[in-house]
C-alpha cells in the first residue's frame, strides 16, 4: 500500500490556541510522545467526567480551530485534547436500550471515534495524498441533517474537513455524488452555468427488496431475514461476475445499504469515466425484467440465451431449488394461479389446474415437479422444448437480479456513503466480501450503539506500543480492513500511473 | 463557405500567404464525391448562390422535420423508409453509383451543402444541436441501410476505423458464446460467420440490448451489426463537430446576408412535437379542485385512468407514475395548491410529515415553483406527450407509469378495456391487432372514437368541429380535452358537471 506520504503527515498550519485553549492543549502535548500514558490520562478524566462536560461544550465552538489532527483512529500517537475529552462524557451516558440510533451523542461519537474518513478519502482521491488531482476536492457529497434537511452540494479539500462537518453537523446520513468539473461550492460563481458539470462518478447500482415485493412471501415492507436476503445474494452473484468476466472491470465494491439492499461500487478508471450512455447501456445489459404488474409475464428473453444469462441462469438454478421452491414457496394454495398464466400451454395448465385443485396445500416443490410429470404424461400439446424455455423464464423471473436502473444509468445520481449509519436500523453500511457473499448476514451487522459499547468493554493494552485505534477494537474491524485492502488495490494500480507521469513533469 | 456574385471574403484570402499562393492548392475546389454516403468531414469550399444556399437548406430541413414526424408517430423503420421515400426523392434524392446518372455529382453536392448550412443554423443551441445530430444520424441510417451492399462496403472501408478482426482461433475457441450472442440458430453462413472486436464502450446500444457477445470489456460485433457501430462514429463525429461550430459560430455575425437566412433556418425547425399549452385549457371547465378529479376520470386516457386506479386501489404511485399524472392534472389545468392537496388526500396512508418531506418538493418542481431558474422561468416541466411515454423505457415491477397500450400484455389490456367500458367487440379486436403492430396510439385513438361515436356523429353532422378538431390525438391532454368538450356539448360554460357521469362511473 503505498502509504508513504500518509495525510497526517503533511504539514497543515497550527493556527496559535485560543486562550482557553492553552491549559490543555500544552497538557495534551506533553503527553504527546509519551504514548503509553495516553490512555491513562484518558481513563483519568472519564472518572471526572460530570466536572468536564461544562468544558466540553465550551471546546466544541474552537473546532475549526483546531486542525492539526486528522485521523485520530488511525494516528492515535498524536492524540489531541478535545478528543480525549469528549470520550469522557459520551461514553458512559450514551448506551442504554432506549437511546434512539440517531441521538447527537451518538452521531458524534460515531463520526468521531469510528468513521473510517481516512480510507474513505483515499477511496474517493485515488491517492493518498491530498494535494494530487481534484476527485475529492471536486466530489459532492450531500448531507441529511438531524432535521431531515438535505443539503447538497458540500465539497471538502480533505479529508479532516470532511470529518469536522460531520462532526459538526452530524448528519443521519450523507451521499457521495459525481466529481464535478469546477468546485461544487463555487458554482454559483461561474460565470457560465455549463462550466459547472460532473466529469466522473463510480459506476453504482442498487439492489433494493421492494422490487422483489410481489415474489416475496416471508416479510412484507421493511423487514427482512435470512430467507429474503438469499434474493440480495443471488442477485450480487450475478451482477458481480457480470461486471468482471464481461466488462473487465476489477475493483467493485459490495456495501450492505443499512436495512433490505445492497449497493455496488465499481471504482474503476474505465468505469468512473462511463458517460450516461454507456451507464445507460450497462444498466440495459444486466436488466432483464421488464413491464408493470399488468404486463404478465416479465421475462421474454430470446432464444439462443445469451452468454450472460446463460451463466447466470446456472447460477441461479441451485438458488431457485432452496431459496424460492423451499424457502419462499411462492406458488402455496391460491397463488399457483401466476405459475399457471406463465405456462403456454393451455392443455397442460388445465391439467395442472386440475391437480392442485384437489391438493390445495401441495407445497411449491412439488408444483415445480408436477410440471415435468404432468408434461410426461402426455398433457403437452407443444414441444418440449416450449416448456423448458418456459421454465427457465420462470426460474429467471423468481431469482435475476432486480435493479433499480435509474441510479445506475446517470453520471450525476447521488448514493448512499458506506460506512454511515442506517437511521432506521442504526446498521452500519458496511462493506460485503464478495468471496464470502453467502455468508454476510445482515443481521449481523453491527449497530452504531453496539459498537460504542464494544469500544468501551475493549480490554486489549496496546500492542507493540502501538496505540489501537478505535475502530479495531469493536467488530468493526473486519469491514474496515476489508474496505481498506480494497483501497489499496485500487490505490496501486492508479499510483503507478501517477509515479509514471511525475517522471514525465520532472524531465520538462 | 463563401457565396456566389462577390469577391472572395476578404478573410479567407489572407490566409494563404502571398509568397505560396502560386504553390498553393487553389482552396475553393470542387469536391468530387466518390460515395454515396458521406460523414460530412469535410466542409464545402465552393461557392454557391444565396437562392441555392437557401432552398438547399429548405428542402433538407423538410426531410428532417418529416423524419422527426414519423419517430414521433412510432413508425418501424421498415415503415419510416417507405413513407419517407417519395419525400427523399423529391427534396433530396441521392442515387448509387450503378445508374451513372448525370446528376450524381449535382445531388451528393446539394446534400453535402445543405448539411452543412443547417450546421450552422442550428449549432447555436445545444438543444438544436441535440435534435439535429439526432435526425441527422436518422436520415444516414435511412441511407445506409438502402445503400448498394458493395458501395457501403466500399465507404466503411474508406472510413478507416479501427476494427481488429475476430482471428479463426479465437472464433473456434468461442464459437458457442457467439453464435448464442449473435442469437444465431446453427449453420450460420460464411458471412454471418464473420465477427470483429472493438472496445464495449464504441457500441453501447448493442450493448444495452446484449445483441453482442462481452469478453473483458471487448465487444464482439457480428458483420451484419456494423451498422451500429458506423451510426455510433457518425453520432460521435457530428456532435463534436456541432460543439466546435458553436464555438466558430459568433465570428460569423459579421455577415448579414447569412445571418438572416440563418436566424430564419432555425427558428421554422419549431418542434412539431405535440405540446400542451396552458391557454388552451377549458372554458367550461373553471375552477377545478382536488376533489373533482375523480369524476373527470371518464374522460382520461387509458394511461391516466390506470395510474388514477392504481393511485386509489394503492393509496399510492411510485416516482414516475407520479410524475406522469401530475404533469397531466397540471395540463388539464389544477393549480398547484389543489395538486398538492389531491396527492395529500390521495396518499392516506402516510403522515402529513413524510408527505411534506418526501413529496411536496417534488410536486412544486413539477410546476416550476421551486427549482433552479430554469426549471421556475419555463413554469415546471411540460405534460408528457404520446411520443414521451412511448419512447420511455418501460416500467418495472410495481410501477404503473407508461402507456397501457405498450405496457400491459394484451389480454390484460383488453381486460381493463372492457371495465373501463369498451364492449365492441370489433373494436377490441381491431386493438388487439393495432398492439401486435406497435401501433399503440391508432389503438388508443381506436378506443376514443368508439367511447364518443355518438358525440363525433353529432358534430361531424353538425359541422360545428372542423376536420383538425378530430385530429389524431397524440397527446394525454388532448385526449382529456376533446373527450371533456364532447361530453358537454352544448352547455356552454358549466363548470365542472357531475350529473352526466354517472353511467361509466366504475369506481
Amino acid at each position: 500500500m503505498p502509504h508513504s506520504i500518509s495525510p497526517e503527515s503533511t504539514p497543515i498550519d497550527d493556527p496559535a490556541p485560543t486562550t482557553s485553549q492553552i491549559d490543555t492543549a500544552s497538557h495534551a502535548r506533553s503527553h504527546a510522545d509519551v504514548h503509553s500514558q495516553d490512555q491513562d490520562v484518558a481513563m483519568g478524566e472519564a472518572d471526572n467526567a460530570d466536572a468536564e462536560q461544562s468544558k466540553v461544550k465550551l471546546e466544541e465552538l474552537f473546532d475549526d480551530e483546531d486542525s492539526d489532527e486528522e485521523f485520530p483512529s488511525s494516528a492515535p500517537q498524536v492524540k489531541s485534547e478535545d478528543e480525549e475529552e469528549e470520550e469522557a462524557p459520551t461514553t458512559p451516558i450514551n448506551i442504554s436500550s432506549k437511546t434512539s440510533f440517531s441521538d447527537p451523542e451518538i452521531m458524534r461519537a460515531f463520526y468521531q471515534r469510528l468513521f473510517p474518513f481516512r480510507y474513505l478519502f483515499q477511496w474517493l482521491n485515488h491517492s493518498p495524498n491530498p494535494s494530487d488531482g481534484v476527485d475529492f476536492k471536486h466530489r459532492e457529497f450531500a448531507f441529511t441533517l438531524p432535521n431531515d434537511a438535505y443539503l447538497r452540494y458540500q465539497s471538502f479539500p480533505t479529508a479532516d474537513l470532511l470529518r469536522r462537518q460531520c462532526i459538526q453537523l452530524l448528519p443521519s446520513r450523507f451521499e457521495i455524488g459525481p466529481v464535478y468539473s469546477t468546485n461544487p461550492r463555487d458554482r454559483k460563481t461561474l460565470r457560465k452555468a455549463s462550466a459547472f458539470r460532473p466529469v466522473s462518478k463510480e459506476l453504482v447500482f442498487d439492489i433494493d427488496m421492494t422490487d422483489y415485493d410481489d415474489i416475496r412471501t416471508c416479510c412484507t415492507g421493511a423487514n427482512i431475514c435470512h430467507k429474503c436476503w438469499a434474493f440480495i445474494t443471488m442477485a450480487i452473484k450475478v451482477v458481480d461476475v457480470a461486471l468482471r468476466d464481461d466488462f473487465g472491470f476489477k475493483h467493485i465494491l459490495w456495501v450492505y445499504s443499512g436495512r433490505r439492499g445492497a449497493h455496488a461500487w465499481v471504482c474503476d478508471k474505465r468505469a468512473r469515466e462511463m458517460d450516461d450512455a454507456k451507464r445507460r447501456a450497462v444498466a440495459g445489459y444486466l436488466e432483464l425484467l421488464k413491464g408493470g404488474d399488468q404486463s404478465g409475464k416479465k421475462v421474454n428473453v430470446r432464444r439462443p440465451l445469451h452468454p450472460h444469462l446463460d451463466r447466470s441462469l446456472n447460477i441461479l438454478k441451485e438458488h431457485f431449488q432452496t431459496s424460492i421452491l423451499l424457502d419462499q414457496d411462492p406458488w402455496a394454495g391460491e397463488k399457483c394461479a401466476h405459475l399457471l398464466q406463465l405456462l403456454p400451454d393451455p392443455s397442460l395448465k388445465a391439467a395442472l389446474q386440475r391437480k392442485w385443485d384437489s391438493a390445495p396445500s401441495r407445497p411449491s416443490a412439488s408444483k415445480w415437479a408436477d410440471i415435468d410429470a404432468v408434461a410426461k404424461s402426455g398433457a403437452l400439446s407443444k414441444t418440449s422444448k416450449d416448456l423448458l424455455e418456459a421454465k427457465q423464464d420462470i426460474v429467471l423471473e423468481y431469482t435475476y437480479p432486480r435493479l433499480d436502473a435509474e441510479v445506475s444509468k446517470k453520471l450525476n445520481h447521488l448514493l448512499k456513503s458506506p460506512f454511515v449509519v442506517h437511521p432506521g436500523t442504526g446498521r452500519v453500511c458496511v462493506p460485503i466480501d464478495t468471496r464470502k457473499v453467502e455468508e454476510f448476514d445482515p443481521l449481523e451487522v453491527p449497530t452504531v450503539t453496539q459498537l460504542l459499547s464494544e469500544i468501551d468493554e475493549w480490554e486489549g493494552g496496546d500492542e507493540d506500543d502501538r496505540k489501537v485505534a478505535d475502530w479495531e477494537k469493536t467488530s468493526l474491524k473486519p469491514y474496515v480492513d476489508y474496505f481498506r485492502g480494497f483501497v489499496s488495490g485500487l490505490l496501486k494500480e492508479g499510483g503507478a500511473k501517477r509515479n509514471r507521469d511525475e517522471v514525465d513533469s520532472m524531465e520538462f | 463557405m463563401s457565396v456566389a456574385y462577390s469577391r472572395v471574403d476578404p478573410k479567407r484570402r489572407a490566409h494563404i500567404d502571398p509568397k505560396k499562393r502560386q504553390f498553393a492548392k487553389a482552396e475553393f475546389a470542387q469536391q468530387h464525391y466518390d460515395h454515396r454516403l458521406n460523414f460530412y468531414e469535410i466542409p464545402p469550399t465552393a461557392e454557391i448562390t444565396l437562392e441555392e444556399f437557401e432552398t438547399w437548406a429548405i428542402n433538407r430541413l423538410k426531410v428532417l422535420s418529416e423524419l422527426e414526424s414519423c419517430s414521433f408517430r412510432n413508425r418501424s423503420p421498415d415503415e419510416t423508409a417507405e413513407y419517407m421515400k417519395p419525400i427523399l426523392a423529391k427534396y433530396l434524392p441521392l442515387q448509387p453509383n450503378s445508374t451513372s446518372s448525370q446528376q450524381l455529382q449535382e445531388e451528393r453536392k446539394k446534400d453535402h451543402y445543405s448539411h452543412f448550412i443547417l450546421r450552422l443554423a442550428f449549432s447555436s443551441i445545444e438543444d438544436l444541436r441535440r435534435r439535429f445530430s439526432r435526425l441527422e444520424t436518422m436520415l444516414f441510417k435511412l441511407r445506409y441501410r438502402d445503400d448498394d451492399p458493395r458501395e457501403r462496403r466500399a465507404f466503411v472501408q474508406s472510413l478507416k476505423l479501427d476494427w481488429e478482426e475476430v482471428g479463426e482461433a479465437e472464433k473456434r475457441e468461442l464459437k458457442e458464446q457467439l453464435l448464442a450472442a449473435a442469437g444465431l440458430k446453427k449453420v450460420p453462413t460464411a458471412e454471418e460467420m464473420e465477427w470483429f472486436k472493438v472496445d464495449w464502450e464504441r457500441v453501447p446500444d448493442l450493448v444495452e440490448q446484449r445483441r453482442v457477445f462481452v469478453k473483458r470489456g471487448v465487444a464482439y460485433v457480428p458483420q451484419r451489426e456494423q451498422m451500429s457501430l458506423v451510426l455510433a462514429e457518425f453520432t460521435k463525429r457530428l456532435d463534436a463537430a456541432l460543439e466546435l461550430t458553436s464555438r466558430a459560430l459568433p465570428r460569423l455575425d459579421e455577415d448579414d446576408r447569412l445571418s438572416p437566412i440563418l436566424a430564419h433556418l432555425s427558428q421554422s425547425f419549431t418542434t412539431p412535437e405535440a405540446s400542451y399549452s396552458e391557454s388552451s385549457s377549458l372554458n367550461g371547465l373553471s375552477a377545478l379542485t382536488a376533489a373533482s378529479i375523480d369524476s373527470l376520470q371518464p374522460s382520461f386516457p387509458l394511461c391516466m385512468s390506470h395510474l388514477h386506479s392504481t393511485l386509489r386501489r394503492d393509496s399510492h404511485l411510485k416516482h414516475f407514475g407520479r410524475l406522469q399524472y401530475t404533469l397531466f392534472l397540471k395540463g388539464i389545468g389544477l393549480s398547484l395548491e389543489e395538486c398538492i392537496l389531491f396527492w395529500r388526500r390521495s396518499f392516506k396512508l402516510i403522515t402529513d410529515d413524510k408527505f411534506a418531506k418526501e413529496y411536496r418538493y417534488n410536486i412544486r418542481h413539477a410546476y416550476g415553483d421551486v427549482g433552479g431558474d430554469a426549471n421556475r422561468r419555463g413554469r415546471g416541466y411540460t405534460p408528457y406527450s404520446c411520443q414521451k411515454l412511448l419512447t420511455e423505457p418501460l416500467p418495472g415491477p410495481g410501477q404503473a407509469h407508461g402507456c397501457p397500450y405498450r405496457t400491459f400484455a394484451p389480454d390484460n389490456l383488453i381486460a381493463v378495456l372492457q371495465r373501463e367500458g369498451v364492449t365492441d367487440r370489433e373494436t377490441l379486436k381491431s386493438v388487439r391487432e393495432d398492439v401486435g403492430k406497435q401501433r399503440f396510439h391508432v389503438a388508443c385513438n381506436r378506443v376514443f372514437e368508439w367511447s364518443h361515436r355518438r358525440e363525433i356523429k353529432k358534430v361531424r353532422e353538425a359541422g360545428t368541429w372542423s376536420a383538425a378538431d378530430l385530429d389524431t390525438i397524440v397527446h394525454p391532454n388532448t385526449y382529456f380535452k376533446r373527450s371533456w368538450l364532447l361530453r358537454h356539448l352544448g352547455e356552454g360554460n358549466a363548470g365542472v358537471v357531475q350529473h352526466q357521469e354517472g353511467e361509466r362511473m366504475e369506481e
